[in-house]
């Protein structure tokens, strides 16, 4: 039996698996690094044993360090999670050396899995449908571009021992084939020490389904139903929901049988999915199976209302699945928003920084958030950049959709950029309504996605102007001896004149002007505030995050972020960022000239491309850097030479550090 | 603390009448101003913006701590006085709130003739060194200006109040530690070239600023030296070779910022020993002052109905209320600040004297400010009150008010003639500011005393040499002196001339004093020594 769960893992995954234990009556074990000490999965457990510094090689990848402190607090089972140790195959057969039950599949089935070819390769053996595509081991590149060339293009490069995206590049083209390649494997080594390739088919209107399937040891299995998780950027699920939008019951069926059919071709036991690609024609081939819980395994669970993770320490604990596919039935519709620390107007590049502010929509019945931060956490380069999940479940998958909507709408962050405007986005469009998606929905509706849509000032400007003259008087200098002086009111008083403060602000980096008459009435200041040729008479209590602002007699309380000198408000439009024009102190004249070859974000430098003093051309990449295990070029905007670099592969890099000296050539 | 309870029915005809009278007085005070804010008008404005430089109004916006009140002193300073257009005399100078502290600011506006000085612009430039002086407030002079008004020398240049004062002035304040600082925005010349010189702390706009004692017409002149004005003295040269000038700016709004920065790190501190409350607004609103303001000037009016719109809570807790009832005496609050109230309830009698010299000792013992409210005709004549030793009576409030080292502040709520003026803390007294509302007057005797005392004079005469005078040849004598002293004691023509800090608008009489209040507890309250009472 188990009785004191350790987790190998952080961040909410560590704060769900915590919850469901407890629940149990199972003592908890968290393990942290040196950046999360201060993390809510340390708070949630029962105990906390540090594990080493901040990068996950040096922590949370460090099975013997995981198992020696499982050993020392007397914890009799490991829970992986997902990622890092989760499908470690050599993990797992140290916890059966020690004793301890390590909470997945058997050893064989990791392994049978773990490589994509072999797993291809037995499913074929099982006749579970294939997308056409080399799964050898040859793996030199001319044999590889052969084989891609051979199934024709569009072709995708993924990493054998890959997941979630990382190592995984389109290849549209035979040109583009060979950078790729490169790049695909350069990734794959960093993620996952292993560079090996598989080329496959690509499919260019696939869904995403996903069957998870449920084993015990004592052979019997069960699917849990279907996810579509469609919704992608870059490979990485944004948007997962269940059951998947107009799947017929037949092919449900299908799909489940074939699902569990690949589980027992591995004697599988424990949580599994297998992930399908769904093509048009309605048919189906297997893509990979996952031997762990799924980041999105919530959605399963509120149209089944099951607990995976109690069915997961239930199998471990050698107990019979709790029900049969006869009882499991789907009730209702669930969707899963992946809240990430990104930026969706840049590429999604991850985003680091201090969460100065988080304000979750209410939890019930209908909305869940799984989450392992708090406000004050420092979102860092070395953890995957998903900081949230929210989850929302009603009768029908319209109803669950507009529950998923408003609580967007009502999911507030700041401190880093964040992709919840951008998710509530993808909510309303009427393909997504509809249920018309495919994989690569988030690049067909890039347009509407991306494009910046027009705010109703009218509505925003005067509460930004507000908040900024609340803001203001909060820093009024207030003399301890002299508290009530008239000079600290912010009246903007004039003898005989009826002086209006001209305020410039900009709202979305678009300016807007406001006059500001400050009137004091008995016993509030008021602000009349003039924006484009309409009146405004405004007072307001601005209290740390929270704006009450009454504008002509409209009081309504509004989220604000006010901790930096670009503000944000969460309107019902989104996202708004604000701040007060500066005032131009025009240039000084010892203004250091950079050429402006700063690193975008805190990272690591992966790669140097050319030589000091080497001659290179325009658009010529001169150094890589991996940020949030994505990479980022840094390029020759003309032709020149690069006199120094000043980091040294694998050092690690602030965001906005200068990283090389650059001479552009005369004349190019 | 008693409470005020006002008698004014606001709704009578005749509150109405008052009301609208006040209302016309207050609206072409504020159309002067509004005028008057416009400095040299559109073309210098444009002028002088083109070239990237900022208005001294929105210097002064700038310079201030954002939303800061700004007191502005003697904005009608050369109203109508001279041939010239001066408006405000060419320069802006009041008081604001900087980095926190209380300054004062003096911005030359290089639109009004080139920012030169007439003779009252060097009165209105002392009289704000003066207000820095009692009040101990940092100086900041946003400097733009072409020195003294070459026409004009004679009343600008050699007498001890005249420009020379300025750097003298800048030497003492200096010395005294309130700190000079000088921003030089545009020329700065001759004599002007003092201003950054004499500062503790000076700053220049590049590119566009300059100092230097000869210009290059002059330098042409004297030498046969070319050289351009920036080679001359520019920010560069003063502030890489010459040394006389701390800090290059880029452009106006920097050398502000540069300004605000240096105010921050003077290392001042307010320290008040006042018994300080939480400020309550007044029972009654501020603009009721207009219609309790009889319309007639000779029409009495109780004073009490003024301070309940003034003082905090409308709570006045008065001081031998019974005694010498022509002079109301009584401690309240205004902006949480305790003061001693001072105002006129009719003609001074030797009662009300004594009470008044009484009242001002017990405000001086117990360092709390006085505030005077003027509305009064003068001290009783007649051998009645003369036996009964008016004038020692007299002299004791004068006496008083003279050395009573507690800030004063005086309004001019109404009239303001010969020794009534004196004894209610006139210019002459001393007072930390001196404000007029624009119903006031102020003379040494009434228009009508006056020419009754001159016409009885000129009868005489004539009765002397046996010459008839009839009575209408007596009203085309007396005609002309009300004329003049009505001209003359009017607020416009007294704060054109500087005899006061400023009109204005009755309703702002509380934000003003509060502001002037605050503002003056920057210099520590000084122990009173009077002089010898004659009993």
């Amino acid at each position: 039996m188990i009785h004191k769960l350790l987790i190998a893992n952080r961040g909410e995954i560590c704060c769900r698996v915590i919850k469901t234990a407890k629940r149990m009556g199972i003592a908890t074990v968290a393990v942290y690094s040196d950046a999360d000490q201060n993390a809510l999965h340390v708070k949630l457990a029962d105990e906390a044993v540090y594990l080493g510094p901040a990068p996950s090689k040096l922590s949370y990848l460090c099975g013997d360090k995981i198992i020696a402190i499982a050993r020392k607090v007397g914890a009799n089972a490991i829970h992986p999670g997902y990622g890092f140790l989760s499908e470690n195959a050599e993990f797992a057969r140290q916890c059966a050396h020690n004793n301890i039950t390590f909470i997945g599949p058997p050893i064989s089935a990791i392994e049978a899995m773990g490589s994509k070819s072999a797993a291809k390769h037995i499913m074929q053996q099982a006749n579970v449908p294939l997308v056409p595509g080399y799964h050898g081991d040859e793996q030199a590149a001319d044999i590889l571009k052969y084989h891609a060339d051979t199934m024709g293009y569009p072709v995708l490069l993924k990493a054998a021992a890959g997941g979630g995206g990382k190592g995984m590049r389109q290849v549209w083209h035979a040109s583009e084939f060979n950078d790729a390649l490169a790049a695909a494997k350069r990734e794959a080594l960093s993620s996952f020490n292993d560079d090996h390739m598989l080329v496959e088919k690509y499919l260019t209107q696939p869904r995403h389904v996903e069957i998870q399937v449920f084993c015990d040891q004592h052979e019997n299995g069960v699917y849990l139903f279907e996810r579509d998780c469609s919704i992608q950027r870059r490979h990485q699920k944004v948007i997962e929901e269940a059951p998947a939008p107009g799947l017929s019951e037949t092919l449900r069926q299908q799909m489940g049988e074939a699902a569990l059919k690949a589980a027992k071709a591995i004697n599988y036991v424990g949580a599994g999915t297998v992930e399908f690609l769904l093509d048009v024609d309605q048919r189906f081939y297997f893509m990979e199976m996952n031997t762990r819980l799924q980041v999105e395994h919530p959605v399963t669970e509120l149209i089944t209302g099951q607990d995976l993770v109690e069915w997961q320490i239930r199998v471990a604990n050698h107990e019979r699945l709790p029900l049969t596919q006869e009882q499991l039935k789907i009730k209702g519709h669930a969707f899963e928003a992946r809240i990430y620390a990104e930026d969706p107007n840049n590429n999604f590049l991850p985003a680091t920084g201090r969460l100065s502010l988080i304000k979750t929509p209410n939890e019930s019945a209908y909305v869940r958030i799984d989450t392992g931060i708090q406000e004050g956490d420092e979102v860092s380069v070395y953890y995957d950049p998903m900081l949230a999940k929210l989850i929302v479940w009603d009768q029908d998958r319209s109803t669950a959709l507009a529950r998923l909507q408003k609580a967007l709408s009502e999911y507030f962050i700041d401190g880093v950029s964040t992709n919840i405007d951008f998710l509530s986005r993808i909510s309303q469009i009427d393909d997504f309504k509809a249920g018309a998606i495919d994989t690569s929905f988030i690049e067909k509706h890039q347009e509407q996605l991306s494009s910046e849509y027009k705010l109703a000032y009218a509505d925003i400007v005067p509460i930004a102007a507000l908040a900024l003259l609340l803001e203001r008087q909060q820093q009024t200098n207030i003399a301890k001896q002299d508290p009530y002086s008239p000079w600290s009111v912010q009246s903007v008083w004039r003898a005989n004149d009826n002086y209006q403060e001209a305020l410039k602000l900009y709202v979305n980096d678009e300016s807007h002007d406001v006059l500001v008459n400050s009137l004091m009435s008995q016993d509030r200041q008021l602000f009349n505030l003039e924006y484009q040729q309409q009146n405004y008479t405004c007072w307001g209590i601005l209290d740390g995050q929270q704006l009450i602002s009454s504008i002509n007699g409209h009081i309504s309380t509004s989220t604000i972020s006010v901790n930096s000198p670009e503000k944000v408000l969460f309107t019902a439009q989104g996202r708004v960022r604000f701040s007060r024009a500066l005032i131009d102190l025009g240039l000084n004249e010892d203004t250091h000239h950079t050429n402006n070859f700063t690193a975008p974000m805190n990272g690591t430098v992966v790669a140097i491309l050319v030589d000091t003093n080497e001659h290179v051309e325009p658009g010529q990449t001169l150094l890589v850097m991996e940020a949030m295990k994505m990479e980022h070029a840094i390029k020759a905007k003309t032709a020149g030479r690069v006199s120094e670099f000043y980091f040294n592969v694998g050092e690690l890099v602030d965001g906005g550090a200068e990283l090389l000296a650059f001479h552009g050539e005369e004349g190019a | 603390m008693p409470t005020i309870i006002s008698k004014i029915n606001t709704k009578s005809q005749e509150f109405a009448d008052n009301a609208a009278h006040m209302r016309l007085q207050v609206t072409d005070l504020k159309e002067k101003i509004t005028q008057i804010k416009q400095g040299g008008g559109e073309k210098a404005n444009e002028r002088h913006t083109s070239r990237g430089k900022l208005l001294p109004r929105e210097r002064i916006n700038q310079l201030l701590d954002p939303g800061s009140a700004f007191l502005e002193i003697s904005q009608l300073a050369a109203l109508n006085v001279y041939s010239d257009y001066v408006p405000a005399a060419g320069v802006i100078a009041g008081i604001g709130r900087v980095s926190g502290i209380e300054c004062m600011i003096v911005a030359n506006d290089a639109t009004v003739k080139g920012g030169t000085y007439y003779p009252l612009t060097v009165k209105k430039h002392l009289r704000a060194q003066t207000i820095a002086e009692q009040n101990n407030l940092p100086c900041i002079y946003l400097v733009d200006s072409g020195g003294a008004n070459l026409p004009q020398q004679d009343e600008v240049f050699p007498d001890r109040e005249h420009f020379g004062r300025i750097f003298y002035n800048q030497a003492n304040l200096s010395a005294q530690n309130i700190p000079q600082i000088a921003v030089v925005m545009g020329s700065c010349t001759a004599g002007g070239a003092y201003v950054p010189a004499m500062a503790d702390e000076s700053i220049i706009v590049k590119n566009q600023a300059t100092i230097f004692l000869g210009g290059p017409p002059l330098v042409k002149a004297a030498t046969g030296e070319v050289v351009s004005a920036e080679e001359l003295g520019g920010g560069d040269v003063h502030c890489r070779t010459s040394g006389v000038v701390d800090h290059l700016a880029n452009n106006d709004s920097h050398a502000l910022q540069i300004a605000r920065d240096a105010i921050s790190r003077l290392n001042r501190t307010k320290k008040i020993e006042l018994d300080i409350h939480a400020p309550i607004a007044p029972l009654y609103p501020a603009d009721d002052i207009y219609g309790l303001i009889p319309k007639d000037t000779r029409q009495p009016y109780d004073a009490r109905e003024v301070i309940a719109r003034i003082v905090d809570g409308s709570e006045f807790d008065e001081f031998k209320t019974l005694y010498g009832q022509t002079l109301v005496c009584g401690f309240a609050r205004i902006f949480g600040y305790p003061v001693g109230i001072i105002a006129n309830n009719g003609i001074l009698f030797s009662e009300s004297a004594q009470k008044g010299a009484h009242f001002i000792e017990l405000c001086a013992q117990r360092k709390i400010p006085l505030v005077f409210l003027q509305n009064i005709t003068g001290f009783m004549v007649g051998k009645q009150y003369e036996a009964g030793g008016i004038a020692k009576h007299g002299a004791k409030m004068v006496t008083a008010v003279a050395c009573a080292k507690v800030p004063k502040f005086t309004i001019l709520i109404g009239g303001s003639f010969g020794a009534g003026n004196y004894g209610m803390c006139g210019r002459a007294y001393d007072p930390r500011f001196l404000f007029m509302w624009p119903n006031a007057r102020i003379s040494v005797m009434g228009g009508e005393q006056a020419a009754g005392v001159l016409a009885q004079v000129k009868r005489e005469q004539k009765e002397r040499a046996n010459e008839s005078w009839s009575k209408e040849e007596e009203a085309n004598f007396k005609q002309p002196i009300v004329d003049t002293y009505e001209h003359q004691g009017h607020p416009y023509y007294a704060s054109a001339r500087l005899w006061d800090d400023g009109v204005i608008d009755p309703a702002d009489t509380r934000q003003v004093l509060g502001l002037c209040i605050s503002a003056s507890l920057n210099k520590p309250i000084e122990d009173t020594r009077f002089g010898v009472f004659r009993m």
